[in-house]
């Protein structure tokens, strides 16, 4: 079964009388283990396309869906379910919560879905450790570096066993080196585990890491 | 609530304006409070002390004490009516004492009374008094000997009571002929004559309501008495309706002040918070449990600033001098306690419409 299956999607904003059309019928299948880059523009649609694959926003026409959930026909409060539940999220500025450990924003994704608390704990723990951050573990977001913040954010993502895990401009804020080590490890860590990855870059280096290449324009999907 | 309780632990500082400021208003809702309940129990003790249920004076009197008179005749058809069960005659003199070979003048409510208050014992011997705590606390000892008035009376206190003073002066509980001979030589144009008393009042049979009485009894006299019930009574005193409004109005207004402090600081604090709220809900975090976790840090900053402004407030009155009469009673922190807690909450409610429409998109744009 795909991961993502988007067919006909479409996003529409209202400015006044104008219509601006963000995302135009956009058809996407992304296999269960498979990584897919979205290369696009600023302004493309790649954004949109992410947020609608994740649930945060609803398209105004088309199918979405995740796994076996149907994503498109939720309301605002199935969709926060969804999201504690099978997707997620890194995101471009990281957005770790400032006043909580490496393990802490880790263990809150299994406390906003309700998981039992030992074992929210055990499975941070597990994935600080293929991290390579179980000594970091103890100290506040604020007290990690760069890199070591993107690793929680990719670990925090695998928190809830997610079917598809949505990548926003992961390395726009790092260095080439750096980039290159995050892309690495978001590989590593998400081949393998049945999970698919959709990774949205404006990085042409990047691609190579991924399975396969999309590209966006103007908001349709380049064949 | 954790990730709140977590923030309040890991950045403590974050809160302290807030903190600061509602426990000012802690210090200053207990003291607003507390000098409320000084001058209601220090003006009304000798009045709720009765366990009279109707209180009667002289239609003419326009419910003041001092100003009212019952004559035997009229009492005599008060104990005629259906539903009164006993009667007893009560009489006040307010005027300076000094204890004898002292300059110092005490303010005392000379009390003449036959039916016994609560926690005062039977009319003592004549020329002798039950003194009320406040005139001890004044300096005057059992045994000692009192001059009252300018004809300078002589009465010994024999005992202490408490929670009996009348209009902020220590009552001197004695037996009704004392009263009258006081307030006769103390105040000869509004002498007493043997059997008549200021006010009467009126033990009710049982069953009998004590409004319903007091209207019965001012039918039966013809209009000629003014009966009000022993709450009534307390509020006819001078002065208590009136402080009561003003002191209930400036504290409403500290708790609105209080409330308003915790909407604002909550209210810029989510404003700042606006990119980890929507991270969060991105991640699946409810706007409804973001919200709580706002009135949760509300109620507990709110929490400790009761308990410093309750220490604070604690540590004031042990300096505040004596002349003050602020009484900061265990019901008042309570009461005064909660509604800070509850105020705080929905001031900090206010942020909820702001939480609810953060967009979780905005995590990823």
């Amino acid at each position: 079964m795909p991961a993502l299956v988007m067919e006909g999607v479409r996003k529409v904003y209202r400015s006044g009388s104008e219509e601006v059309v963000a995302l135009d019928h956009a058809d996407l299948v992304v296999g269960d283990d498979e990584m897919v880059t979205l290369l696009g523009p600023s302004g493309s649609g790649k954004t949109t396309l992410l947020s609608i694959a994740g649930g945060l926003l609803t398209p105004t026409e088309g199918r979405v869906v995740v796994g076996d959930q149907v994503v498109s026909d939720l309301d605002p409060r199935q969709l926060t379910a969804f999201r504690q539940r099978q997707v997620g999220f890194v995101f471009q500025s990281v957005n770790l919560v400032p006043f909580l450990t490496a393990r802490e924003n880790l263990t809150v994704v299994g406390e906003l879905a309700g998981r039992p608390r030992r074992e929210t704990g055990e499975q941070a723990d597990r994935l600080l450790e293929e991290l390579g951050l179980s000594h970091r573990a103890g100290n506040l977001a604020t007290e990690l570096s760069g890199g070591e913040r993107q690793r929680v954010a990719i670990g925090r993502a695998l928190m809830n066993d997610p079917k598809l895990v949505l990548v926003d401009e992961p390395t726009s804020a790092l260095d080439t080196k750096m980039g290159e080590a995050v892309m690495e490890l978001l590989r590593n860590e998400i081949t393998g585990r049945g999970i698919a990855a959709v990774v949205v870059t404006h990085d042409t280096r990047m691609t190579h890491y991924t399975d396969r290449t999309v590209e966006i324009v103007d908001g349709r999907l380049q064949a | 609530m954790s990730l709140a309780w977590r923030e309040l632990v890991r950045r403590p500082g974050r809160f302290a304006v807030a903190g600061s400021a509602l426990t000012l208003l802690v210090v200053l809702l207990l003291l607003l409070g507390g000098l409320l309940d000084g001058l209601y129990l220090g003006s009304t003790g000798a009045i709720r002390a009765q366990r009279a249920d109707v209180f009667v004076y002289s239609a003419t009197a326009r419910d003041s004490i001092v100003r009212s008179r019952i004559e035997p005749d009229l009492r005599a058809r008060i104990e005629e009516v259906d539903g009164v069960a006993s009667t007893g005659g009560l009489g006040v003199a307010l005027l300076g004492a000094t204890v004898e070979g002292d300059d110092d003048v005490l303010d005392v409510a000379v009390t003449g009374y036959e039916l016994a208050p609560e926690g005062v014992p039977e009319p003592p011997a004549p020329g002798t008094a039950y003194a009320d705590d406040r005139l001890r606390a004044d300096g005057v000892r059992a045994g000692d000997v009192l001059e009252v008035g300018p004809a300078r009376v002589p009465v010994e206190v024999v005992d202490f009571v408490s929670d009996t003073s009348y209009l902020q002066q220590g009552a001197l509980w004695v037996e009704p002929d004392t009263w009258r001979a006081i307030q006769s030589e103390s105040r000869p144009d509004a002498a007493v004559a043997d059997g008549v008393f200021q006010v009467v009042l009126v033990v009710a049979e049982d069953g009998v309501e004590a409004g319903e009485l007091a209207d019965r009894i001012d039918e039966a006299t013809g209009g000629a008495t003014s009966s009000l019930t022993r709450d009534e009574a307390v509020l006819s005193l001078p002065g208590i309706r009136q402080q009561n409004s003003v002191f209930t109005a400036l504290i409403g207004v500290t708790l609105f002040v209080a409330g308003l402090v915790a909407a604002l600081f909550f209210a810029l604090v989510t404003l700042e918070r606006t990119a980890l709220y929507a991270t969060l809900k991105a991640l699946g975090a409810p706007s409804g449990r973001l919200a709580l976790g706002v009135v949760f840090q509300s109620v507990v900053v709110a929490l400790g600033a009761v308990v410093l402004g309750g220490a604070v407030t604690f540590a004031l009155e042990q300096v505040i001098p004596d002349a003050v009469p602020v009484q900061v009673e265990p019901s008042r922190v309570v009461t005064s306690s909660v509604l800070v807690l509850v105020t705080a909450a929905v001031g900090a409610l206010v942020s909820l419409r702001r939480i609810v429409r953060i967009d979780p998109a905005t995590a990823i744009s």
